[in-house]
């Protein structure tokens, strides 16, 4: 599989834009673990955050293909100790007498929140990095998991680093 | 003054420097073709049968002047017409605008009458395309339509106009200079002078250059480097033309139907220096690193063409012309006689495969392919053999353009034929489009006023013979070689090499008369089974003012040798078969 690599792609704000970026992952038979896409403090931008998983000589031809795309204006590899990532988990667990105290413990003990709470089900939302998410998934999964939904990673440089936006 | 967005395409067309637009029109494009009758004087249009005839006409006008071809077509139908078009070029760097009509604005996304989403369809074969919304934004689009398309390595660009953008009305300013590609990359310098060291240590350097050679307009600094480092050359389908085929460094076109003598003194070199070239596997053969002897550097225009088909020692992002400059500017004369002296030797060894080769086919009787209960297939009395054709042909041309289709003729003509000067020979090289041949003539001649000679096949002129009334409306004095073999050669060929001769499905036997259907067209034409009619032919065909089709009786059975199997090495090449 390779190591995993995080990329952010700062793109023009256009229709067809993120088709464009995608389009050339399958095409070119590249594949994707986890996309994200919204608008940055510049509306004319968009930042996507792909990861992926492969080794440098892939990464190397998705980071020159991505720079041949006419709408992609800034790619860039984010070393994962110099970013912050994380990525948002919404998931709906059971909600049962029996064990309501036990995902209680869970929640707090990863700094989850319950957002929605019902007689028959409990939402919760958890913020961190993947192993994290993950983590509390795999804890939760005897409870009874009813759907739950995951972001994908968002990540930025840690420091004054940037992509440079062109105002 | 305020005016339609129809009008704003044909004006900013004329503004940047097109003379010729290819294409058909239809529901969506009709207020755009209302237009091309207004400006007729300024611009011309040339009606072609079928789309894609139009594409491939747009892509031949480039490839044979090094403009970009424009092509218009109509929504839905006419505009996936022209797809296979669109790739050919793509494929090939081709610099093509095509413009195609859609359905109004709101009607778009309803399935409406001829309504596809031409965008989406050509994302992967683009090198970028637009659906223009806003007349507002009309002419700035197509601008930059044209500015990507010819920068750095040149491809095909789609601008797509609903009918009410067509109409909508906007004020306009002609620009007074067609828009200029983004500034040019330019190699490091620290690259070069690796390069440069590792040429002067090299003992038997082999040059390996590609079409990037001809649309980065570098002949001549190959030339001067080839003979400043004392190296042989070979080149990919695309980079033939670049450099005079009788050129004494020259070896020919390398790879699965290239020269044993390029193929050879590539595998026994200990450089490769690759120029405006991508490695495609046809022109390859054994891509690992751990099968080669030599170390490569590889310099392109395209940052994504390094490191993604082969390894190399050193990558340079650069134009290829400056490139080459610098390059021999920082070498000393080289000097490698013993490379030479071998080089003569794999010319010579080349030779007497070819000629025993020849004799071999010469010598053996034709065969006539036969279909299961078919009695009505009568041995035509004598047969020519491709190189033969390709002989008489070129001896009696004078310096034309020579466009080829897709398949056998395709190979023997890129293998045999005299070129002089670049861009003398068009050809579909990354997409192997057959029927790419009749559009690419027209275009070709449309753009040069040249005679052209195109090589095609039965099976591929079958593709494309419509546009034989396109090359009659136009006198486009072309010589149609048809090597008439019955058969679609290239797969019967894999056929009897690798599919226990199971003939699935590449035995024609038309009983298509090509003079006929020539003549039918308004064209002429003759039949030709021996060399002595086939001169008579090739006389009359070049003084002739419109298309002239020559159909030659080829055997099914003729081999397009040498070949490389795919994936293989130069141990591997086949270049005689019993």
């Amino acid at each position: 599989m390779g190591d995993q690599y995080v990329i952010a792609v700062l793109v023009s704000n256009i229709s067809g834009v993120l088709s464009r970026v995608s389009g050339m992952f399958t095409r070119r038979g590249f594949n994707i673990d986890s996309l994200t896409v919204g608008e940055t403090e510049s509306p004319g931008f968009s930042r996507i955050t792909i990861s992926f998983r492969g080794d440098d000589d892939i990464k190397e031809k998705i980071l020159r293909q991505l720079e041949k795309l006419h709408d992609v204006r800034e790619v860039e590899v984010l070393d994962q100790n110099g970013s912050v990532i994380r990525e948002l988990l919404l998931i709906k667990v059971r909600n049962s007498q029996d064990y309501r105290q036990d995902i209680m413990t869970a929640v707090e003990i990863f700094r989850s929140k319950i957002v929605d709470y019902s007689p028959t089900a409990l939402v919760c939302e958890l913020t961190g990095e993947s192993s994290k998410i993950d983590a509390f998934i795999e804890l939760v999964k005897p409870y009874g998991i009813m759907e739950m939904c995951r972001t994908g990673i968002v990540s930025l440089e840690r420091g004054e680093n940037c992509l440079k936006t062109v105002k | 003054m305020e005016i339609s967005g129809a009008k704003i395409v044909v004006e900013t067309l004329i503004e940047q420097g097109c003379d010729t637009v290819f294409g058909f029109p239809g529901g969506q494009v009709i207020d755009l073709y209302d237009e091309l009758y207004t400006a007729r004087d300024r611009i011309r249009h040339i009606l072609t049968a079928h789309e894609q005839g139009a594409a491939h006409a747009a892509d031949g006008y480039a490839r044979a002047t090094g403009k970009t071809g424009v092509v218009i077509a109509t929504s839905g139908p006419g505009a996936t017409n022209l797809v296979t078009g669109i790739a050919t070029a793509y494929l090939d760097s081709v610099p093509l605008v095509a413009i195609t009509g859609n359905v109004p604005c709101s009607l778009i996304g309803r399935d409406s009458f001829q309504e596809v989403d031409i965008v989406g369809v050509t994302m992967p074969v683009t090198k970028h395309n637009f659906i223009v919304k806003d007349v507002n934004e009309l002419a700035d689009t197509i601008r930059m339509a044209f500015k990507i398309a010819k920068s750095g390595r040149p491809g095909p660009v789609l601008v797509d106009i609903p009918k009410d953008v067509q109409t909508a009305l906007c004020s306009f300013e002609a620009q007074k200079q067609p828009v200029i590609p983004y500034p040019l990359r330019f190699a490091d310098e620290g690259r070069l002078e690796r390069a440069a060291e590792m040429i002067r240590n090299a003992q038997r350097p082999y040059i390996y250059f590609g079409g990037g050679v001809i649309s980065g307009k570098a002949s001549q600094e190959l030339l001067e480097f080839a003979e400043k480092i004392d190296a042989p050359m070979g080149c990919s389908l695309m980079g033939l033309s670049a450099v005079p085929t009788d050129h004494p460094r020259f070896l020919g076109m390398q790879g699965m139907h290239g020269h044993f003598a390029s193929s050879a003194a590539e595998a026994e070199s200990d450089l490769v220096i690759a120029l405006g070239v991508r490695f495609s596997d046809r022109s390859t053969g054994n891509k690992e690193r751990s099968s080669r002897n030599f170390r490569l550097i590889h310099i392109d225009i395209d940052c994504a063409e390094l490191q993604k088909n082969v390894f190399a020692d050193l990558a340079a992002e650069g134009d290829i012309k400056d490139a080459l400059e610098r390059l021999t500017a920082m070498i000393s004369q080289q000097e490698h006689p013993d490379w030479s002296a071998r080089i003569v030797q794999l010319r010579a060894e080349e030779k007497r495969r070819t000629e025993r080769a020849l004799a071999a086919s010469r010598s053996k009787g034709y065969v006539i392919p036969s279909v299961p209960g078919d009695t009505d297939n009568k041995p035509a009395p004598r047969r020519l053999d491709p190189y033969t054709i390709i002989d008489i042909v070129s001896a009696g041309a004078d310096d034309p353009i020579v466009v080829t289709d897709v398949g056998q003729h395709q190979m023997w003509t890129a293998q045999r034929y005299p070129l002089k000067r670049p861009r003398s020979f068009l050809s579909s090289g990354g997409l192997g489009t057959m029927g790419f041949g009749v559009g690419a003539a027209i275009g070709a001649h449309a753009a040069t006023g040249k005679r052209i000679v195109l090589f095609t096949g039965d099976g591929g002129f079958g593709m494309s013979l419509n546009e034989l009334a396109t090359a009659v409306t136009q006198h486009t004095p072309v010589v149609i070689i048809i090597m008439n073999n019955g058969v679609l050669g290239m797969v019967r060929q894999l056929q009897t090499m690798f599919y226990d001769r199971h003939y699935s499905n590449t035995t024609l036997n038309r009983r298509t008369n090509f003079v006929r259907l020539a003549e039918a067209f308004g064209a002429a034409g003759a039949q030709c089974t021996t060399a002595e009619e086939l001169e008579k032919a090739v006389k009359d065909a070049f003084g002739y003012n419109g298309p002239f089709v020559i159909d030659c009786a080829v055997d099914c059975d003729e081999f397009v040798l040498p070949m490389l199997p795919p994936g293989g090495s130069i141990d591997e090449i086949i270049t005689e078969i019993d």
